[in-house]
C-alpha cells in the first residue's frame, strides 16, 4: 500500500463510519497507542470534511492497554504511552482505531480497559490492515486492507504506506 | 530490577523511568474505575515491624489497584511475639507463595538482609531505621516534578531532624541524582556525625535559606527516636527551625512546602501555615499510591526471560 492508498482507505472508512452510524451522533474515536493514534487523527480529519456540521465535534482519545494485556510477565515491561479519554463513554458509540489487527489480543485488552471509562452503547473496530491469524473471536467493522500474511512476517504501517517484512528476532 | 532497597542503588535513568511510569498510574487513579488487571494473581505482603499509617495503606491501595492480592503482617498479633526470628517469619510467609514483601523495620539493613533470605520474591524497603525510605523519596521527587515541572537545577532545603531521618537520606540522594541542589538545615545536634560523601550543602540558619529555595521540605521531629536531649525543648526548636507564618512569608511565591507526615503542628510547621496553597502534603500522599504502583509494576512485571513476540506492538 502506498501513502495514496492509505489516504483513500481512510477516506472510505470514514464514509463507512458515517453510513453505519447514520451520522456521527455520540461517536467517539479512540486510537490505540501507538500505531492507532495517527490513523484516528486522519479519520477525524476525514469525518470533518464529510460531515462539516457534526464532524468537528467528534471527540478523539487515545488508549494504552499495557496494564490490561494478558501476556503480562511474558514480555519486557514497556513504558506505557499516554491514555487520554476526553469524555465519559457511557451511552457513546466508540470506534476503536488500530493500525494492524493480528491475534486480536490487543483489542481484547482495549475492550477491558474501555469498560473502566463507562458503559459504551456500542464498540466498533477500525483497522488499517487486517493480517489474519486471529486467536480470539474478534472481527473488525472497518478495514483499510485485508493483507494475507505468514505468522512470522511483520507488518509496518506508517504515513508513507504499509510494508511487509520479516519479523526481526 | 529485582528489589528496591535503596535510592543509592538506582541510576538517574532508573529514577526518571520510575517517575515517567508513575505518570501513567496517576492517569489510572483518575479513572472512574481506578483499577487495572496488571498484577492479577500476584500477592504482596506488607511486613511491618514498626508502626505506619500512610506507607502501609499506600502500598496496599497500590497493590489492590493493580489487582494483586494483599496480606498484612503486624508484629503485635503475630508469632514474633512468641519469639520467632525475622528470618523464620520471612521464610514462613514466603513459603505461602508470595511475590513481593514490603518490609519496614526499626533497624537499618533489615530489608537488605531479608532480600538475601528470600528465594524468589521481590523485597521493597518500606523504611529501615535511620537508613532509607526509597518510595518516600520517589513520591517526593514526583511531587516536586509535578509542581516545578523539572527537578534539574532546583534548590530544595530539607529542614529538621536529619540525623534520625531515613526520609532525608533517601530524598537527598534522589533529588541530587536528578540534578537538584540540596541544602540541609538543622541545629548541629540533629545532623549526622559525618556528612562525608553526601552531595549536599549545610546551613544552620533557616531564615537565610528560605528566600533562595524552590521547595522547603520539613521533617517530623521524631520524638520516639530521640534518646538523648538533642534540642533543649520542642518550643525552642519551633522558634528557631519551625516554619512559622512569618518564615513562610520569606519563601518565594512559587516555593513549595512539603512534609512526609505525620505533621507535628506547632513544632516543625505552624498550624496556620498548613492551609496555605503552596503546601503540597496531600499531593504527596496521593502521588504515593501512583509511585508505589509504578514500583510494584516494575518489580513484578518483568519477565525472567522474554519469550517470542506474540502480537503486534
Amino acid at each position: 500500500m502506498s501513502d495514496d492508498d492509505i489516504r483513500r482507505a481512510v477516506w472510505r472508512m470514514a464514509h463507512e463510519i458515517v453510513e453505519a452510524n447514520h451520522g456521527l451522533h455520540d461517536v467517539v474515536l479512540i486510537g490505540l497507542q501507538t500505531g492507532g493514534v495517527p490513523i484516528a487523527a486522519a479519520l477525524a480529519e476525514a469525518l470533518e470534511k464529510i460531515e462539516p456540521e457534526t464532524g468537528a465535534d467528534v471527540p478523539i482519545g487515545c488508549l494504552d492497554v499495557a496494564f490490561h494485556r494478558d501476556d503480562f510477565g511474558l514480555r519486557p515491561v514497556l513504558p506505557p504511552a499516554l491514555t487520554e479519554i476526553p469524555v465519559d463513554l457511557t451511552g457513546r458509540v466508540v470506534v476503536l482505531v488500530d493500525d494492524v489487527l493480528f491475534t486480536g489480543r490487543t483489542i481484547r485488552a482495549a475492550l477491558d480497559a474501555l469498560g473502566d471509562y463507562g458503559r459504551a452503547r456500542a464498540v466498533q473496530l477500525a483497522v488499517m490492515v487486517d493480517r489474519g491469524h486471529r486467536e480470539l473471536p474478534i472481527r473488525p467493522d472497518y478495514v483499510g486492507k485485508n493483507l494475507p500474511t505468514r505468522r512470522d512476517e511483520m507488518v509496518n504501517v506508517s504515513s508513507e504506506g504499509v510494508d511487509l517484512g520479516e519479523l526481526v528476532k | 530490577m529485582k528489589h528496591l532497597l535503596s535510592i543509592a542503588d538506582l541510576t538517574p535513568t532508573d529514577l526518571t523511568d520510575l517517575l515517567d511510569l508513575t505518570e501513567s498510574f496517576v492517569e489510572v487513579n483518575e479513572r472512574p474505575i481506578p483499577k487495572v488487571p496488571a498484577l492479577r494473581g500476584k500477592t504482596v505482603v506488607s511486613l511491618f515491624f514498626e508502626d505506619s499509617t500512610r506507607t502501609r495503606l499506600s502500598f496496599e491501595t497500590a497493590a489492590k489497584r493493580l489487582s494483586a492480592d494483599t496480606m498484612t503482617f503486624s508484629v503485635s498479633t503475630s508469632s514474633v511475639k512468641k519469639g520467632e526470628s525475622v528470618r523464620d517469619t520471612v521464610e514462613t510467609i514466603e513459603a505461602m507463595g508470595i511475590h513481593a514483601l514490603v518490609v519496614r523495620h526499626a533497624s537499618a539493613g533489615v530489608p537488605a538482609q531479608v532480600s538475601r533470605w528470600v528465594r524468589g520474591a521481590s523485597v521493597i524497603n518500606g523504611g529501615d531505621g535511620w537508613h532509607e525510605h526509597p518510595t518516600q523519596a520517589l513520591l517526593d521527587a514526583f511531587t516536586l516534578r509535578q509542581h516545578l515541572h523539572t527537578i534539574e537545577g532546583r534548590h530544595v532545603a530539607i529542614v529538621g531532624d536529619i540525623k534520625h531521618s531515613r526520609v532525608a537520606r533517601s530524598d537527598a540522594l534522589a533529588f541530587t541524582a536528578l540534578g537538584a541542589r540540596v541544602t540541609l538545615v538543622a541545629p548541629p545536634t540533629l545532623l549526622p556525625p559525618s556528612l562525608d560523601g553526601w552531595p549536599v550543602e549545610v546551613s544552620y540558619d533557616l531564615d537565610d535559606v528560605l528566600p533562595k529555595i524552590d521547595a522547603c521540605y520539613l521533617l517530623r521531629m521524631q520524638r520516639e527516636r530521640m534518646t538523648e536531649a538533642l534540642v533543649p525543648s520542642l518550643r525552642e526548636y519551633a522558634s528557631l527551625y519551625g516554619l512559622t507564618p512569618e518564615r513562610a512569608d520569606r519563601l518565594g511565591p512559587e516555593a513549595l512546602i512539603m512534609h512526609p507526615g505525620p505533621m507535628n503542628r506547632g513544632v516543625e510547621i505552624a498550624g496556620e501555615v498548613t492551609d496555605r496553597p503552596n503546601v503540597v502534603v496531600i499531593d504527596q500522599v496521593r502521588n504515593g499510591v501512583a509511585v508505589r504502583m509504578a514500583v510494584l509494576y516494575s518489580l513484578l512485571g518483568g519477565p525472567d526471560a522474554a519469550p517470542e513476540e506474540t502480537d503486534q506492538p
